[in-house]
Order: structure tokens, then sequence, then C-alpha cells
């Protein structure tokens, strides 16, 4: 399984993208949650993008990072984006009602 | 046809893709279906998350919040140390394969779970400090068929899952469709 590196996050304007491993659990949450953060506090991000473009695996780990940073960002108006998730990683969304939190954008 | 396996490993992170890849593999002369193979192992690592950061406290793989509940002396004096000390807990999952239904039973001798009901609750959780979203066991009875936890305070866990394999008539050669 390849780790999640620094040049996984990115900030283009006010977004920040986060492009995640193939899979989230609570083994690979941690890393995320804390380099999400570090971003979220240094730079002037609005909106989060998470990119699941690689994932082919998520547990409720991966809701507990989405639901972490939409915390951190809805109180100034941010909003929290999916892209790239199969059909597995929105049935997730789905079972765990994270759908109304995410907009889910297809591409 | 029964068909039976058991893992035992140590209540680690490290060791939670491990344990939903080997029930994965165990199940793949099935032929299930991508659903049925996600299901399966998100359910796993639900169950083996709870026993190793729930039944042990082993938090190190999240990075954060791993200093113990009682720190000694020795912790106070050096927290990096203390947070990379783990328990040496085992958490150990069996497979059973009978007529076409897979039973998962996902066991741990931590430190138990004082009110079943109230930890099965969606979005409750006891660490809320470690941003998980509590919705572990609500995920093990939507993707599984049937959900027993089996408690007790100070002597440990156990959780079975059922699920029915939609290839189940197929492997056994029954009539085809």
């Amino acid at each position: 399984m390849e780790q999640i590196t620094t040049e996984d996050f990115q900030v283009i304007d006010n977004c920040l993208m986060i492009q995640l491993p193939e899979e989230i659990d609570h083994h690979s949450a941690g890393y995320i949650c804390e380099s999400a953060d570090r971003y979220l506090v240094r730079n002037d991000v609005c909106n989060v993008v998470f990119d699941f473009g690689r994932t082919r695996f998520m547990d409720s780990s991966g809701i507990g990072v989405i639901m972490g940073r939409y915390r951190k960002i809805s109180c100034f108006g941010g909003k929290v984006y999916a892209i790239h998730a199969d059909k597995q990683i929105q049935r997730i969304f789905k079972v765990s009602g994270l759908n109304k939190i995410v907009e889910v954008l297809e591409s | 046809m029964k068909n039976e396996m058991e893992i035992i490993f140590d209540a680690v992170s490290d060791n939670e893709s491990f344990a939903r890849v080997a029930v994965a593999a165990f199940i793949a002369h099935l032929n299930p279906t991508v659903e049925e193979m996600a299901d399966i192992k998100t359910a796993v690592s639900e169950a083996v998350t709870n026993s190793i950061i729930h039944g042990y406290e082993n938090l190190g793989g999240y990075r954060k919040g791993c200093v113990p509940e009682h720190p000694s002396e020795a912790d106070l004096a050096c927290p990096e140390a203390a947070r990379r000390k783990m328990n040496p807990g085992k958490v150990r999952v069996r497979c059973l394969l009978e007529g076409g239904v897979l039973h998962i039973e996902v066991a741990d001798t931590g430190k138990g779970i004082e009110n079943v009901e109230q930890a099965m609750e969606p979005l409750f959780t006891t660490k809320p400090e470690l941003e998980r979203s509590g919705m572990g066991f609500a995920f093990m009875e939507a993707f599984m068929d049937d959900l027993e936890v089996e408690s007790t305070p100070g002597a440990g866990t156990i959780v079975r899952m059922q699920k029915k394999m939609g290839v189940g008539d197929w492997i056994s050669c029954g009539p085809s469709r």
C-alpha cells in the first residue's frame, strides 16, 4: 500500500485538494487528518475537495476524516466535495448519511 | 461444504489491512461480487479497528491522543515513548463458510464494552478526540446480514457477523440459473 505524501495536498485558489490513498482505514486516516488540518490553518482555505480517484477501499474512518474537516470549515461557510468516488464509496456515503454534507461531483 | 480458518495477530493498526485482505482471500474461491467483497472487507475492518483502538486502546497508528489514561511518572517524563507504548493484546478472527453463509467472528480480550446497546447507536463514540465517525457498528449492521455483540467489561468482546453469499448455489453445484 502506497503512503500518502505531501504532494497529495494542493491548494488551488481557496480550495484544498486532497488526493486520497488507495485504502482509507484507521491506520491511514490519522495522517490525512493531520496534514489536511495543517493546510487548513496555514492557508486561506475555504473548501475541501476529496479526490477518491485512487481509492479502492474505505471504512468508517474515512467518514470521520470527512466529517472532521467539514466541521472545521463549515462554520466559515466552506463546503466539502468528493470527486472520482466509485459506486462503493458512494454507497458508504449513503449508508452513513454523509451525502447530506458532501457534494459528490460527477466527472 | 464446510470450510474454516482462524488468524491471530497483534492489536496494532498496521494489521487492519492484513485482517480484511486475509478474509477476502478466504472467500475468493466463491467468486463473490465486487459489492460482496467490499461489504465484507468493510465489516471486518470496522470490527478489527474497534478491537485495536477501543478494546486494547492501541492508538499508535493514529499518531494522536495516544497518551495512557493514567500516565506514570516515566510516561510524563517522556510522553513520546509513552505514546508509542503498545498493549500487547491479540485479535482473533475466525471465519466459517457453511451452506453458502459466511460467519465471521472477531474476538479480543481487551477492556470490553460497558453498554453494548449504546455503543451500537450510530454516531456514539467514547473517543470523540480521535475524530472517528461512531459509525463502526452501524456499518457492520448495514453491510452484513446479521450482527451479534457479546461483551464482558474487563474480559473482552466478541463480534459475530453473518452474510449469505450470493453465489452459494453456484459453488455447491446446485441448479444452474
